[in-house]
């Protein structure tokens, strides 16, 4: 305890100081009232270039991503690097999809994606299916966050889930009162925290190491010494296809992630978005940079904690940062990653919390449904969801989580058809979708269940590569399982919708317009339109 | 309602220059290689690091060209 001592006073108190910023969120940019759903759960719909960057850029690279994405690069190698292509291709993807629908957002007043569904298919049962989705999707996600604190507190020797509850309960409680703009507020310091860690240490490091290539030759070494196939610092001909196919998926289903929208949904205009989206993969040159802290972890020789005989990789980060740093500064880069899991732990909760309000409850239980009725129930289904998360945690095995997250981005995949190509195009017919999404999701889950990994025994959903070989093909080449489901459900959405309006099925209503898709901060929303007569 | 303006729309052919970033890191022939190695990191690193660049120099072209005019 006593040989961490330092790091603990500085962990703690940069973590009880943003806490207190939390609560003061509230006050921030004075609302009105926050008693609706575009004031506690979208900020205002107000933020600006700054705090959009900061908000979505602490929104997508989270806790998890700091500790995991390194330990996979520490494991296998460049098979892990998969962070990078993926992270390219998602903002000009952004840029061209999601834009649409903070357009449409802003003249129906939608809050989650399920909203648009409903409003663009007349289908409360396809968006309810959306809203489940990403719920599901969600939850593991938020869980995924407090491995990212537990490898930190881990290797300050401290142990046992009730440091993890108190902090959830922190969070919870100021999430509760400040809704949106308490993580965007603490984002700042989150993410300058970041900044500032990541840069010494990619200079500090490689400067003690010996130099970048004395780095990726130690690498090497290590990957060409073990007996398994799948590593290397490059990568082989059989895993070329699962690393773009992961890669093209997992920028796909980033933004259809609940969170990623309410980010988007929170700003304030087109131009905002279309800004961001030039200056957000800043990040992304971070987490390459944070990747190669894995191989920087075993140049230096690090050792990941052992807990009851398993070795748990995602100590590597931190185990490396106590190894080079001096104790106070190992205590501000444990903050940074600790403050890294509260940011999107309270936009996925938020978001979650979002979709049972507009598409559960007010759908099902209270269609008239006040602002502020809205709002309550909002909160309070953002502590349980996070109270969920922690019972995760604490209850169940920490790979089940991963496991869960896993299914998650292939499960939220299936969203696809109805939400980004609905954005464009109106020719699916909702049964059609609604087929899709079915299909969609037995094939993901079947497949996903069908993966194993004979090196470690693991029979089921040990990973997310699918051999085609269990196809009955001779090859040993892997693909992404989530690209697989989403092309049987775009299959069945598109046979589905030939087949029933051959049949004669009554099409959905649609609410919106083509220049609903491109309209701005200025143009009038039909809320403001309904209350003039 | 609203009666939509004529001129408005996002469609514009600056938009295909979107394609660049998306489909670049999607092709490993380009990459998966050791030399030449840059700084000590081999091509499979610098160049992948490299497409962000190239998708930040391609997002803000098409940011400037589609701006609307106030």
């Amino acid at each position: 305890m006593s040989a961490h001592l330092t790091e603990i006073i500085v962990f703690v108190t940069l973590f009880l100081g943003v806490s207190g910023m939390g609560f003061v969120a509230a006050r921030w940019r004075r609302p009105h009232s926050l008693a609706s759903l575009d004031e506690w759960g979208l900020g205002g719909r107000s933020f600006g270039s700054w705090i959009t960057w900061f908000l979505i850029g602490g929104d997508l690279y989270t806790a998890y991503t700091f500790v995991a994405v390194p330990a996979l690069l520490w494991g296998a190698g460049a098979t892990g690097f998969f962070a990078m292509p993926y992270t390219v291709i998602t903002y000009p993807l952004v840029f061209l999809v999601l834009i649409r629908l903070w357009s449409v957002s802003h003249v129906h007043g939608f809050v989650t994606p399920a909203d648009f569904v409903r409003a663009r298919f007349g289908s409360p049962t396809l968006a309810l299916l959306v809203a489940i989705t990403g719920i599901v999707a969600t939850m593991p996600y938020i869980a995924l966050q407090l491995v990212g604190i537990e490898a930190v507190l881990k290797s300050m020797g401290v142990s046992g889930h009730l440091p993890i509850v108190i902090a959830f309960a922190i969070l919870a409680a100021y999430t509760y009162q400040s809704g949106l703009r308490a993580p965007a507020l603490i984002a700042f310091v989150k993410d300058s925290l970041i900044y500032i860690v990541i840069l010494a240490a990619v200079i500090v490091i490689p400067w003690k190491l010996g130099g970048w290539g004395t780095i990726f030759d130690a690498a090497e070494a290590k990957f060409a010494a073990t007996p398994a196939p799948g590593d290397g610092t490059l990568l082989n001909a059989n895993n070329q296809v699962q690393y773009v196919t992961l890669a093209l998926g997992s920028a796909l289903a980033l933004f259809l992630y609940p969170h990623s929208v309410t980010g988007v949904l929170a700003s304030r205009n087109r131009d905002v978005i279309k800004r961001n989206m030039s200056a957000l993969p800043l990040y992304s040159l971070l987490l390459g940079l944070i990747a190669l802290l894995g191989y920087m972890a075993i140049a230096a020789g690090v050792k990941p904690i052992t807990t009851a005989g398993k070795p748990d990789n995602n100590t590597i980060v931190p185990q490396l940062f106590d190894q080079v740093f001096p104790d106070w500064f190992t205590g501000v880069a444990y903050a940074a990653i600790g403050i890294g899991a509260l940011v999107p732990a309270a936009i996925m909760s938020i978001a979650a919390a979002n979709l049972f309000t507009r598409n559960i409850y007010r759908e099902y239980v209270k269609p008239d449904a006040s602002d502020a009725d809205e709002a309550r129930v909002s909160k309070i289904t953002s502590l349980l969801v996070k109270i969920g998360a922690v019972l995760f945690i604490v209850f169940l095995d920490t790979g089940f989580s991963i496991d869960l997250q896993l299914i998650g981005g292939v499960i939220i995949l299936q969203t696809f058809p109805a939400v980004a190509l609905g954005l464009y195009t109106r020719w699916f017919h909702r049964s059609g979708l609604i087929a899709g999404w079915i299909a969609g999701m037995s094939t993901g889950v079947l497949l996903l269940y069908n993966i194993g990994n004979p090196a470690t025994g693991k029979l089921h959903f040990a990973g997310s590569a699918f051999p085609l070989a269990n196809l009955g093909l001779d090859t040993k080449v892997t693909v992404y399982a989530g690209l697989l489901a989403l092309a049987v459900n775009l299959l069945v959405a598109a046979l589905g919708t030939i087949i029933v309006r051959a049949a004669g099925v009554a099409e959905g209503d649609d609410a919106t317009r083509p220049d609903h898709y491109v309209a701005d901060e200025s143009d009038p929303r039909i809320k403001d339109l309904d209350l003039t007569p | 309602m609203s009666t939509p303006e004529k001129d408005r729309g996002d469609r514009s052919p600056w938009n295909w220059l979107l394609i660049v970033p998306i489909i670049l890191p999607l092709l490993p022939f380009l990459y998966n290689a050791n030399d030449p190695r840059l700084f000590g990191f081999p091509r499979f690193y610098w160049l992948q690091l490299a497409f962000i660049a190239v998708g930040v120099a391609c997002t803000t072209i098409v940011y400037r060209m589609t701006k609307r005019r106030r």
